[in-house]
């Protein structure tokens, strides 16, 4: 057992499948360059050849669909987006192309591609530079879509992504590229088995986060002990398929439901986590309603105070648990002023 | 700026078609099979008319030359990819008229399990991986396939098929440009029938040739009649050789022109899309009276052998068709199961 960072966890992914799967290539933009993609792909042109990892021309659609292609044709691609806006360019070959082929071809064509789509904001970067497009890419059926939070997943859930003959996003988060974890040797791992995980036990509240947002609750866990809550911290991993027994089983326990994630609200993320926790427990199981923190219902700006205002942060989560789990105690505040930005309906009303 | 002239000129090239380089043997299995994709694409087009199938269907009829053309020279473990119109395609390199039938009746035993309809068809034992409609969508995915073959390194080739409309698309210079770069065994054939689904192609492009778009990515082209099968047949030969002796890419340009509506059986002469009288004219360059008049004059056939072959190909696809229609439907559910391998 040793310990390794997320960003190491990434790196240690490609060196397992590039080593003992010669199907396996990686292609995209920047990956001959640390500048587009940190240290998560270190001389792994210089190891494997340039072959197998390719720096490509700036064309993000076509490039995802030659993936497409060449994962029909007995290859394992993986395509690289070193930030997600930009592959908002490959929507088509990922959407309506490799989504779509097995159901199109009546399950007879699987193409066995993966599409790592890297989150990149903050740091003044603006609107078209901060995006985590989950919640939209989630809600397509046959896509995977996993997001790990942990360094452990960095590199497992990587490894499962590839070997799946699925197509997968794998959408890892640059905020978390430090975050440790101690893990064992990699090993194959069957994506479809994969399935949301509780990181923490208490029976206070449910807390279900996914990529930076899990890291964020784990954060604030010792904050909320200090005020005596013990809350369950529930990673989601897998965002589809998803497999909500886990989030139920943990809310059927706590009464208590708040959801964080790092997208907007409307037909989000964490909208999904309360319809499937809503829909599997009784009305009398809630203690409390079920809530939201998410972004405002704005694109990203630039400026660091306005960047600050606009991001989850652990006091936040402190906050929305403490008026979970005293709903009188810190009305008065929700209802009062600007900090509260991660209750959409006020941002809405101003 | 390159201009196609007089290959878009519908009075010219209607005479017999040359048969110097090919044989009676090959001349007769190239109308052979234009005859019988002709036949599958009138009886599906007459099952619209009577509500039998429901689907989408594009016709290509007046365009059989190209496909089976360019099949020729193409081998199972090839991987060819299609568009919305792609009946042709799928058939010149033998996917089952029976599976097509099947399939655009919707029934489970189509090649796409009734998943799909006419615009989805797969036909892989034959190297026929998948046609779908999105415009330019399979172009980059054949490049991909180029890739694939490119590091199999046995020498295969990738096909894609599109139209002129599909030129207009960001991803086919995306694509043009990566196999260029990277020197992939990939044959783009663009069959240019002049018409995107209404619009003809000088009020959508400044030239009336796509092939230019090869020259800009320094990928070989030709530019052919595509009524006339031995020409396409005789560039295409020349283009897959490159291919598979590692030469890099190739353009193929064939110029034609479909009979039938964008959608349908019809033939949207009444809906302002085009003139009658090109129609007509169009129809005075048919690749199969081409054809057959070229086995005739190089007195490798005669008209009695064309109504043998004619009434073979008729009985074989009323045989396929009767199969189809006796069919099952799927399950209701059965749609379930496909959009992931595992669960």
């Amino acid at each position: 057992m040793r310990q390794i960072r997320y960003s190491e966890g990434i790196l240690e992914a490609h060196h397992f499948l590039l080593k003992n799967y010669p199907e396996v290539f990686v292609i995209g933009q920047g990956l001959w360059s640390p500048w587009y993609v940190g240290a998560t792909m270190k001389d792994l042109d210089v190891v494997y050849g340039r072959d197998r990892v390719m720096d490509t021309p700036v064309s993000e659609d076509g490039t995802t669909a030659i993936a497409t292609g060449a994962s029909l044709c007995g290859y394992r691609a993986l395509v690289v987006h070193p930030r997600m806006d930009f592959m908002l360019l490959a929507v088509n070959s990922m959407v309506n192309q490799a989504a779509k082929w097995s159901l199109m071809l009546g399950g007879q064509a699987h193409p066995a591609l993966t599409v790592r789509g890297i989150i990149n904001r903050g740091g003044e970067q603006g609107a078209q530079h901060s995006q985590a497009l989950h919640s939209w890419f989630a809600h397509i059926p046959g896509l995977r879509v996993v997001m790990p939070s942990t360094a452990a997943d960095a590199r497992d859930l990587l490894i499962g992504a590839v070997l799946s003959n699925d197509p997968v996003l794998y959408i890892d988060d640059r905020w978390c590229y430090d975050r440790t974890s101690v893990v064992s040797e990699p090993t194959a791992i069957n994506l479809a088995r994969q399935r949301p995980q509780r990181l923490s036990e208490g029976e206070d509240i449910t807390l279900v986060g996914c990529g930076w947002t899990t890291g964020l609750l784990l954060d604030s866990l010792s904050l909320l002990e200090q005020q005596g809550v013990r809350a369950e911290v529930i990673d989601l991993r897998v965002l589809n398929p998803i497999d909500p027994t886990s989030i139920a089983e943990s809310v059927a326990k706590t009464g208590r439901l708040l959801v964080v994630d790092g997208s907007w609200a409307n037909c989000g993320m964490a909208s999904e986590i309360v319809a499937l926790a809503s829909e599997r427990l009784p009305l009398g199981a809630w203690k409390a309603k079920p809530q939201r923190i998410t972004l405002p219902n704005v694109s990203a700006p630039s400026s660091r105070v306005c960047e600050e205002h606009y991001y989850p942060t652990t006091s936040k989560v402190v906050r929305a648990v403490a008026q979970l789990m005293d709903p009188e105690l810190l009305e008065p505040t929700l209802l009062s002023g600007r900090e509260v930005n991660f209750d959409t309906t006020s941002v809405i009303s101003n | 700026m390159e201009q196609l002239g007089t290959l878009a000129d519908p009075s010219q090239f209607t005479g017999p078609i040359g048969l110097g380089e090919s044989d009676a043997q090959s001349a007769l299995a190239s109308l052979r099979m234009m005859w019988l994709i002709r036949g599958v694409e009138e009886r599906i087009g007459d099952a619209v008319i009577r509500g039998e199938v429901k689907c989408p269907c594009h016709l290509a009829i007046g365009q059989e030359a190209i496909a089976v053309g360019v099949s020729i020279y193409l081998r199972p473990t090839d991987k060819i990819f299609g568009t919305h119109r792609s009946h042709p395609h799928y058939l010149a390199v033998g996917g089952s008229v029976y599976g097509l039938f099947a399939e655009v009746l919707g029934k489970q035993t189509g090649c796409s399990k009734g998943m799909g309809g006419s615009m989805h068809l797969t036909a892989p034992e034959v190297g026929f991986v998948g046609s779908v409609p999105i415009v330019g969508g399979t172009i980059p995915i054949a490049v991909g396939a180029a890739l694939a073959a490119k590091k199999d390194g046995v020498g295969g080739v990738a096909v894609a098929y599109f139209g002129d409309g599909a030129v207009e698309e960001g991803a086919f210079h995306e694509s043009l440009n990566f196999a260029s770069q990277f020197a992939l065994p990939m044959l783009f054939v663009c069959e240019n029938n002049l018409y995107s689904s209404h619009l003809h192609i000088k009020e959508r492009q400044p030239s009336d040739s796509v092939a230019r778009f090869a020259t800009a990515h320094r990928i070989n082209s030709r530019l052919v009649d595509g009524n006339d099968v031995e020409a396409v047949s005789a560039a295409t030969r020349e283009l897959v050789q490159a291919c598979r002796e590692g030469q890099g890419p190739g353009f193929l340009e064939a110029v034609t022109y479909r009979w039938r509506g964008h959608v349908g059986p019809r033939e949207d002469l009444d809906v302002g899309v085009r003139r009658p009288e090109d129609h007509q004219l169009w129809k005075m360059r048919d690749p199969i009276a081409r054809l057959e008049n070229g086995l005739i004059e190089s007195g490798w056939a005669q008209v009695s052998d064309f109504e043998k072959i004619r009434l073979e190909v008729s009985l074989e696809l009323d045989a396929a068709w009767d199969r189809a229609m006796n069919d099952p439907l799927p399950e209701a559910d059965t749609y379930l199961a496909y959009s992931f391998e595992t669960h």
